[in-house]
């Protein structure tokens, strides 16, 4: 009983994975299967998909989509490191990489700070719930003061804000999401999908067994109560002909690296989301208010993704025939001689 | 540097007798001051006049302004190991010149700055002063300059007293300074004051000679380093991700260079590599790990600190089984800790890097030539066995320049592993990542985008289908099939190069640079004592069948080691009985500076009961261990 199919002849099951082993309820939940219906609909090959992942819940999600692609789970905080050399290895495949708070925000910080300074061509998401989960609750990173443990310990130090960090070192797309918004989040997971660099993306995901109670900052409630879009997110794929019609001055058209369109269409306040210094000002302005700023919140469509600045051949690096890689004995007289 | 070890017998002191073509020259300078161009030019006017040389540089973690040494030996009998008594010295370093001059042996040879006034010091000394300034002077007009060129001066001192061709030495030069023509003339002129000098003012006193011989023929001098980025290279290498670090940046630096010109399209201008400088070398190992996972030939190169970083991402390679190149050029110890001194004092890190039962295989290059071919068995042992191949050099094999005879091309294709490909799957039938088909431990292996199965990559936890477990059958299963694969390698590592001597009741083992100086102890021990010695030059871990055997045909068994803890003698305790384990005896040498033969056969001679300063046996219990640590 095959279900609809998508453009390269797949049916939607053929994008899922295994059954999830995470906590009735996890945020992390939802955001697999927005990715299990962003993959399908934009049509991706998942044999051409590697998902990688650190430590953590949300370092296990990848085996719970896209069963048919290839997964790395690395060790913790150090996923940027394996995509990068995957991606140098074959500049041909799609990669997603799932990380947590803890896994990016602590152990990883390094890592992910030098992952946004390359712009490296890969997903980036961060399942946001402000602890950790796996090991039983503590707070992490991204935690906001005054947040309040089930153990009444509050959080006083101040959170770290890894959508202004990203944009601070040159992360190309900048997204924050809600794992309960699936139209918002599902548009930004098929522009990322259509955008060639780094695609930095926090979904805060709330986590139903430790953080989600009466004084946290990133239960349900809360960010149900805070979730502040700085504009309405459309996609439109390159291989979908579908004329938009928008108010003038209304909304702001992005053309992505595949020819894909976003629609950002304007809320009560103008928001320009290629604008680096409105982006941090406005992440500043919500956090300060205890909001978070959801959307697209910084976006540079056309810079030169690492592996294109590395200026290597089209083919994957890994596979090249040996006489493409090992040079003649010429060279290697030529050297010798060089040395006497 | 001091040498006042009881070892040398006085009426073998070479200052009564000439000594031709035998004998160490030790220049000691200030870094940065142009100085290793001199030493270069030295070196190779020695080689290029057909007599066996080496040259040893012992310099500071720092750029500018602290003492630096540099040694070049001379030996007619082909000995490159480093000879610790200093001959001939050239004290330009006014910081270091008292103790380096009150240090020598009667009989030494000084070529000093003049108004350092050494020769007051000494009296059982050759002092040749030399007013390099005002020699430089009228050679250089820009005064900035002169200290770089100051240094050529000694060149063209020695030349003249040693008896070394100025033609040669020209185009030694020229050789150094490849083509930069006004470095080329500003420096000959300086070489010509140095000769010029000598000539008019200096009269040969001292017994150090050098005269052409025919034994360096088509031989290049090269750095370790940079033989091992050269192998690399023809190896294939496709990602290469590293961090600097002392002494290895040299090698990643080599490689970029040669990559650069030779393995970029020249149609197109497109490279068929990737280079990484990444954030540190756990990203590094990180790099390489996901690479080979996606398919590349992938590589690092590091040293002790690094390989720390590396520990837990060398556990996951092991465990899920990345091939992963990684070259520890070892020095000694954490932090500021002689970071320019070498050491051989990671093996026991390396074998066991990370947790969690890990054992890893290492391969252990003495000289360039084989830092050049084990590059390239690094990469196809890595791929045979999907695991992480440590290449052990050091930073005297690393970054100083050996003499070799020129590297062989390849003649085989590389050994990329057992890739699962239609045919193999249509053969086995039903594929698991992990499932020992073959029964030799090593699995098949997909990688991504090649359209055969895909699985999920993950530390221990997991079947033989790669799939998420943590049953306790399936991690036995797993863990035996691991120690089944280490087991394999052995039969496929590097063999040991051994010499059974007849009658030789004393076996040697040595690894890695260390060798120089046993080979030499060997001549040593058999010429001033006639103690004959068996030698087994030990290539590899996992060790192969040899190993044992050599044992079993000796009495006693000497590991010669640039470590304090004897760490590859405690590896091997780990696999030999306890009759075996008996006859294991320590020679240790872990000053920082390259072993040198002396230490070796004072150290093997004491343990046999010898009175050293006199080489005559005592009938004395033998120690149990020789540690000949500093000096």
């Amino acid at each position: 009983m095959a279900g609809k199919l998508n453009r390269i002849g797949l049916d939607a099951v053929t994008y899922k994975g295994s059954k999830t082993t995470l906590c009735a309820g996890c945020g992390h939940n939802a955001i697999s299967e927005r990715i299990i219906d962003a993959f399908f609909e934009m049509g991706v090959d998942p044999s051409r998909v590697v998902k990688l992942s650190g430590i953590g819940c949300s370092s296990k999600s990848p085996a719970y989509f896209l069963g048919g692609s290839h997964g790395f789970n690395a060790v913790h905080g150090r996923m940027p490191s394996i995509g990068t050399g995957a991606l140098l290895a074959n500049r041909t495949l799609t990669a997603i990489g799932i990380s947590g708070d803890g896994d990016t925000g602590a152990i990883g910080i390094g890592q992910f700070i030098h992952l946004m300074r390359r712009n490296l061509p890969i997903i980036y998401i961060i399942e946001d719930n402000g602890c950790y989960g796996l090991t039983k609750g503590q707070f992490s990173p991204t935690a906001d003061v005054g947040s309040k443990l089930k153990t009444g310990v509050v959080n006083d130090l101040p959170p770290i804000d890894t959508c202004a960090l990203a944009i601070e070192l040159g992360a190309t797309f900048v997204a924050r999401s809600f794992s309960g918004d699936k139209k918002q989040l599902l548009a930004l997971l098929k522009a990322a999908l259509a955008h060639r660099g780094t695609v930095m993306l926090d979904v805060i995901s709330p986590c139903v067994t430790f953080n989600d109670h009466e004084g946290s900052t990133k239960s349900y409630a809360y960010v149900k109560e805070h979730d502040d879009p700085v504009e309405e997110v459309s996609f439109v794929p390159y291989f979908e002909d579908i004329s938009v019609d928008y108010e003038p001055g209304s909304t702001q058209e992005v053309t992505l690296h595949d020819g894909s369109k976003l629609f950002l269409k304007k809320l009560e306040t103008t928001y320009d989301a290629t604008d680096r210094i409105g982006a941090l000002t406005r992440l500043h302005e919500t956090a300060r208010r205890g909001a978070f700023a959801t959307g697209i919140i910084y976006i540079e469509p056309d810079r030169d993704d690492f592996i294109t600045q590395m200026n290597l051949v089209g083919e994957p690096l890994g596979t090249l025939p040996l006489e493409r890689v090992r040079p003649p004995k010429a060279v290697l007289d030529e050297i010798m001689d060089s040395m006497r | 540097m001091s040498s006042t070890h009881a070892a040398v017998r006085p009426d073998q002191a070479h200052h009564a007798k000439s000594a031709v073509n035998d004998f160490s020259i030790q220049v000691a300078t200030v870094n940065g001051s142009g100085s290793q161009t001199a030493n270069l030019v030295l070196l190779r006017s020695i080689l290029m006049m057909g007599v066996p040389v080496s040259g040893k540089n012992m310099f500071p973690s720092n750029i500018a302004g602290l003492p630096t040494w540099y040694t070049i030996r001379a030996s007619k009998r082909g000995y490159i190991a480093r000879k610790k008594e200093v001959d001939f010295l050239v004290a330009m370093n006014a910081e270091t010149a008292k103790e380096d001059v009150l240090t020598l042996q009667p009989g030494a040879a000084v070529v000093y700055d003049e108004p350092l006034k050494l020769d007051a010091l000494r009296t059982d000394l050759v002092f040749y002063p030399v007013p390099f300034d005002k020699l430089v002077a009228p050679v250089c007009g820009d005064a900035k300059l002169r200290r770089l060129v100051r240094n050529m001066i000694y060149d063209g001192v020695l030349a003249k007293l040693l008896g070394i061709d100025m033609t040669l030495m020209e185009k030694a030069l020229r050789k150094q300074l490849d083509k930069k023509a006004k470095a080329v003339t500003l420096n000959t002129a300086a070489l010509k004051a140095g000769w010029d000098y000598a000539e008019a003012h200096l009269t040969k006193r001292d017994a150090f000679l050098l005269t052409p011989m025919n034994k360096t023929a088509g031989q290049i001098l090269i750095e370790g380093n940079a033989a091992a980025a050269i192998g690399c290279m023809m190896a294939g290498v496709t990602v290469v991700a590293w961090y600097p670090i002392t002494p290895s940046s040299s090698l990643c630096e080599s490689l970029i260079g040669y990559m650069k010109k030779y393995r970029v399209d020249s149609a197109t201008g497109k490279a068929t590599f990737a280079v990484v400088q990444a954030e540190d070398e756990i990203a590094s190992l990180g790099m390489v790990i996901g690479a080979s996972w996606a398919g590349a030939r992938s590589m690092t190169a590091t040293s002790g600190p690094g390989i720390s970083l590396m520990g837990e991402f060398a556990g996951l390679a092991y465990f899920m089984e990345a091939p992963a190149v990684i070259f520890d050029v070892q020095r000694v110890g954490p932090s500021t800790g002689l970071p320019t001194r070498t050491a051989q004092g990671d093996l026991l890190s390396a074998a066991f890097l990370s947790h969690g039962d890990t054992k890893h295989i290492m391969i252990i290059p003495s000289s360039v030539e084989e830092c050049y071919e084990m590059a390239q068995q690094a990469f196809d042992l890595a791929e045979q066995f999907q695991t992480p191949v440590f290449v052990m050099m050091d930073l005297d094999l690393g970054m100083n320049n050996w003499m070799s005879g020129s590297f062989a091309y390849p003649d085989t294709p590389i050994n990329r592993g057992k890739l699962l490909t239609p045919e193999v799957l249509a053969r086995i039938g039903d594929w698991g990542r992990y499932k020992d088909v073959d029964g030799d431990g090593i699995p098949y292996r997909t990688i991504p985008g090649d359209m055969m199965p895909s699985y999920f990559a993950r530390g221990s936890g997991h079947n033989a289908k790669a799939q998420y477990s943590e049953r306790p059958d399936d991690y036995v299963d797993n863990m035996d099939r691991l120690a089944r694969k280490f087991e394999t390698a052995r039969k496929f590592v590097p063999k040991p190069e051994v010499d059974t001597v007849a009658g030789a009741e004393i076996g040697l083992i040595g690894y890695g640079t260390s060798h120089w100086a046993t080979t030499e102890s060997r001549d040593q021990l058999r010429e001033e004592t006639d103690v004959k010695t068996s030698y087994f030059r030990l290539r590899a871990y996992p060790f192969t069948e040899h190993l044992t055997s050599f044992i079993d045909a000796h009495e006693r068994v000497y590991v010669i080691e640039q470590n304090r803890d004897a760490q590859l003698l405690q590896l091997m305790k780990l696999e030999l009985t306890p009759g075996r384990c008996a006859k294991l005896r320590s020679v240790l040498h872990y000053s920082g500076l390259p072993i040198d033969a002396r230490s070796v056969t004072d150290g093997v001679l004491a343990l046999e009961g010898f009175d050293v300063a006199t080489k005559t046996a005592r009938n004395v219990e033998p120690a149990l261990s020789g540690m000949t640590g500093g000096e």
